[in-house]
């Protein structure tokens, strides 16, 4: 009940941020969808996605949307695009979300405890990381010794983003 | 229980949505957004209430300053025009 009045509410909140002429409002509207889903994502027990769906995507998106809004114009050009393109663009996306729902079908259900994702590597990492890598927790065995090298490109690769954004939006000399 | 304060709480934001979307000024859609926000960190407690897992307080918490940086960085880019 909850759910479906939360996946309604978001539905609503994007479709009136593509209508909206005013830029600013449809930032706006782009925050409150994050925060929505930001608790969708709680409600399927997705803490840590949820903490980074409102930080990044309300928190840091937002703040980086109006700085781009600062260096542009606030109104969306009065751009009509021909019916044929229009149509070739409803297509495409039909057909991709045909294929991807297609896709969820074979799909384990939430929660089921015979999914291939808690048969096949789960229970040796339940079993043997501590004696393997003498990691108590072992999500953090696995991010950061089973997947050291991962987590460390992981970084390398945010670390990048940080220092070009540094770099856009730093104050001209 | 959960269900009944969770409806009513997400139908105060739908009522505020209304205003976000059709609010003349974008001050209305400003203030609506920041409420909208107010209820998703009434919403996340009551989650974790009804989980049992009461550390959802402290992610809440963290939602309500997500919250104001943005209210924030909106005003100041009503009062400058720029963010820097």
């Amino acid at each position: 009940m909850i759910d479906f009045a939360l996946l309604l509410f978001l539905v609503v909140c994007a479709l009136a941020a593509i209508q909206m002429k005013d830029l600013l409002s449809a930032i706006m509207l782009l925050g409150s969808y994050s925060f929505i889903m930001a608790v969708v994502w709680t409600r399927l027990n997705a803490v840590d996605v949820a903490f980074t769906e409102a930080s990044v995507g309300a928190g840091i998106t937002t703040i980086l949307l109006i700085a781009t809004l600062s260096r542009t114009k606030r109104r969306e050009m009065g751009q009509t695009v021909p019916l044929v393109n229009s149509v070739i663009y409803g297509v495409v996306v039909m057909l991709t979300s045909a294929v991807l729902l297609y896709g969820t079908i074979d799909m384990p259900l939430f929660g089921d405890p015979g999914a291939p994702a808690y048969q096949h590597v789960a229970p040796r990492y339940i079993e043997k990381s501590y004696e393997e890598t003498g990691v108590v927790n072992f999500v953090t065995a696995v991010l950061a010794s089973y997947r050291g090298y991962d987590t460390l490109g992981e970084t390398a690769v945010i670390f990048g983003a940080g220092m070009c954004v540094i770099l856009l939006l730093r104050r001209k000399i | 229980m959960f269900d009944i304060a969770a409806t009513v709480i997400t139908l105060a934001a739908v009522l505020v949505l209304y205003r976000a979307i059709k609010g003349p000024r974008v001050y209305d859609r400003a203030l609506a957004v920041n409420i909208i926000g107010t209820k998703t960190v009434v919403l996340l407690a009551l989650i974790g209430f009804a989980y049992g897992r009461p550390h959802f307080l402290d992610i809440a918490l963290v939602y309500a300053l997500m919250n104001y940086i943005s209210t924030l960085a909106f005003l100041k880019y009503r009062e400058m025009g720029r963010l820097d």
